[in-house]
């Protein structure tokens, strides 16, 4: 009806553009006409005579002394956005099981107008997103990249001024969204005033990068290298054109939000925790990523695909016709990355069974991992018009994005987290036992909190769309399992609570073992 | 992958690929539309009621967007007709929303119009559904021995009555009844109204095909 000739032609453009530059590349692959990354390049994040048995804090895989000297380096401020994000983990967390607690009793907490529902739910998203998600990757970033470009991260006081910056920005954030001034658009509410500062907190993260990028000295950038090179450009782009005051109103405004939302997970977070996956599922194993070359596919059409699907949050909405059905599409093309990355990295693992026993960081990052794949899927289906009618307005989605940004994205960092401060600190956690008991509380909490709302979600979908029944009755049946949530929520709370001890007894602690770079001098 | 300037550049221009598909060709065409016809800017007492419903984040369980017949009964419920792309032209921040915890409020100023209703249900939501998990808004509120002039008290059910005194509206929640009772949407949508028409296409594909094996027994 409304779809006018052009705008046809702009939605078939976008398509064959990005299935032509896909069948491009796995052409160039098939052929040889790109360098293919091979096993070798896989095996770059080893060094010689290292991997080929589990990397644990007791057994850590051997280190050449140029490498130990780089840990070194990043170790400071990673260790600083940790702290910072951990802290964010824990408010954030809080925030959430209120704002959950509210919605099956809402009088609990109407005393007053910071603690309404409609604050609270806002506090916990950007305490999550930007406070925790955000500086957790990064600390990936931080640690990962120098250690696969063989040299030690540059301009660590930009960096460790960036951590100010961005600290300042998302406290002052979620400070004035309790207090009333907010921006008002979903993932957008922190006042453009504030996000200056985040944006400059951006920049020097994005330029410490770029140099020690410059000062590689490896031949190949590994896969996790794509990923986050790509996403601290994408992110800023992203971040910087939503925020712009005065440019964007009415529908045009609804689009970009969700252009930007969709982004924000998609080419923000996801590649945060992919990226970090692909280095530790291999590093903790001690063996090469199965399959290499298939990352290069899983890279380039997550970049494409991923990029455009945010407008299915505007399913049967007034925006055109065409513009749901590109985002549709796409939805559904994610297939093609998805699957891309659960060859490489659910095969390497399958193979190696046994580390899931011996590494507990692994377990976190295996399970964010099979999260990604299933987030995913469900996204891909839920994007279908005939799905999306039943689940578009109801908790359903809140389950979703809990699956993606949560049990994918949290789980991975967590992970991450146990992997890397031991490495950074030469401590062990004081309380090994409750880094089990986090894993189980979290992963039974969110078992909880995803049933609870997927379910509820879909009866709340069927209840809306069925005429016969008065409004109220969608809102009646949810309550036992908006109660369920809170339960799950409870628990997840209490894992994050757990991570946050061991942190802080660590951080007391004495040195309880020879860093790397004790072995090094000492063999110097 | 060995080189950093290519990366960097494709996953930009692919990056700006994406924002001409889904911010600046839709922006142009929306833009292009205008606003409906019939539709009013707001006034400034709604548009004060609108930065209060923007702060107190109703967006989060409460949308702006009817959906069309052939895809839900939002008519029906008296949440208004199917609205389209120029009927939001003076929204900033826009407020379509993504959640229905609570029903569709495009059309509330007709659905509800009274002043008295909505003070009552936003001091206490149970006072008139006891099924409500709406958050009660006290602090919009006051709590006065006796009425002045001028104010508008909130007529209460004994059991969410204050013991003494009286519960007299504040300036933010009168700003914001006056909002809602301002979501009307009685004028005609404009005949090229640009909206998500999908499942009207599907529908009337469906009904194509029913028609055509019917015409062929």
């Amino acid at each position: 009806m409304q779809i006018t000739e052009t705008l046809g032609l702009l939605l078939a453009l976008s398509f064959i553009i990005s299935l032509l530059a896909l069948t491009i590349l796995i052409w160039a692959i098939a052929n040889k006409q790109v360098h293919t990354p091979d096993a070798d390049d896989a095996r770059s994040i080893f060094t010689p005579g290292e991997g080929a048995e589990i990397d644990t804090p007791d057994k850590p895989h051997h280190f050449d002394t140029e490498r130990s000297g780089i840990d070194q380096v990043s170790a400071s401020p990673v260790m600083w956005l940790i702290a910072a994000a951990v802290f964010w983990l824990i408010y954030g967390s809080l925030h959430g099981l209120a704002a959950s607690l509210e919605l099956h009793l809402p009088d609990l907490m109407s005393g007053a107008a910071q603690m309404t529902f409609g604050r609270m739910r806002t506090v916990h998203l950007n305490s999550v997103a930007y406070g925790w998600a955000s500086q957790a990757g990064l600390a990936a970033v931080f640690w990962i990249i120098p250690r696969i470009f063989h040299t030690k991260l540059r301009m660590v006081g930009m960096v460790k001024l960036g951590i100010v910056l961005w600290n300042i920005g998302v406290a002052a954030g979620v400070m004035a969204i309790a207090n009333g001034w907010t921006d008002g658009l979903e993932w957008l509410e922190i006042p453009w005033q504030i996000d200056i500062v985040l944006a400059l907190g951006a920049a020097c993260f994005v330029a410490p990068l770029i140099s020690t990028t410059k000062h590689r000295e490896v031949h190949h950038i590994y896969v996790s290298g794509w990923y986050f090179l790509a996403a601290v450009l994408w992110f800023p782009v992203l971040f910087i054109i939503a925020n712009i005051p005065g440019v964007h109103h009415g529908v045009e405004q609804a689009t970009m939000n969700w252009w930007y939302a969709h982004n924000v997970l998609g080419l923000w977070l996801t590649p945060l925790g992919v990226g970090t996956a692909y280095y530790f599922i291999p590093k903790i194993i001690g063996k090469p990523i199965y399959s290499y070359a298939v990352s290069l596919v899983g890279f380039w059409a997550l970049a494409l695909f991923y990029s455009q699907v945010g407008i299915h949050h505007l399913i049967g909405g007034p925006v055109p016709t065409w513009l749901v059905t590109l985002s549709v599409v796409h939805s559904v093309m994610m297939f093609v990355p998805v699957i891309a990355v659960a060859i490489n990295q659910h095969v390497t693992v399958a193979r190696n069974l046994w580390a899931l026993k011996e590494s507990m960081p692994l377990r976190f990052i295996w399970f964010g991992a099979l999260s990604y794949t299933a987030a995913s899927f469900q996204g891909s289906i839920e994007a279908l018009r005939s799905v999306n009618t039943i689940t578009h307005f109801t908790h359903y989605t809140v389950g979703h994005a809990h699956l993606g940004a949560y049990a994918f994205v949290s789980l991975v960092l967590m992970g991450a987290i146990y992997q890397i401060v031991p490495r950074a600190t030469g401590k062990y956690f004081p309380f090994p036992r409750l880094i089990a008991w986090h894993f189980w509380l979290n992963v039974i909490g969110f078992a909880v909190y995803f049933l609870s709302l997927t379910i509820g979600g879909v009866l709340q979908g069927l209840a809306q769309l069925d005429a016969t029944k008065p409004f109220a009755d969608s809102v009646i049946l949810l309550k036992p399992y908006l109660e369920g949530r809170s339960l799950g929520g409870g628990l997840m709370t209490l894992g994050h609570v757990l991570l946050a001890i061991n942190l802080i007894a660590l951080g007391f602690a004495k040195k309880t073992r020879e860093t790397e770079t004790d072995n090094m001098v000492a063999a110097e | 992958m060995n080189r950093y300037l290519p990366l960097a550049i494709t996953a930009l221009a692919i990056l700006a690929m994406a924002t001409l598909f889904l911010v600046i060709a839709p922006g142009m065409q929306i833009g292009a539309q205008g606003p409906s016809p019939g539709l009013n800017p707001y006034t400034e007492a709604e548009a004060r009621g609108r930065d209060v419903y923007v702060s107190m984040g109703c967006l989060y369980c409460h949308s702006q967007q009817p959906r069309s017949i052939a895809q839900a009964p939002d008519a029906e419920r008296g949440w208004g007709r199917a609205s389209v792309a120029g009927d939001y032209a003076y929204d900033n921040p826009h407020q379509l929303g993504t959640m229905r915890t609570g029903p569709d409020l495009m059309d509330i100023g007709d659905r509800l119009p009274s002043q008295g209703w909505q003070l009552t249900h936003l001091y206490q939501p149970r006072a008139i559904s006891s099924w409500s998990i709406m958050p009660a808004y006290p602090y919009l509120f006051e709590h006065k021995d006796k009425a002045d002039p001028g104010d508008v008290v909130v007529k209460l059910p004994p059991a969410y009555a204050p013991k003494t005194g009286v519960i007299v509206a504040k300036q933010d929640a009168l700003d914001l009844v006056t909002y809602l009772q301002g979501m009307k949407r009685q004028y005609a949508p404009p005949a090229d109204g640009l909206r998500d028409d999908g499942y009207a296409l599907i529908a009337a594909e469906q009904q194509k095909q029913t028609d055509a094996a019917k015409a062929s027994n």
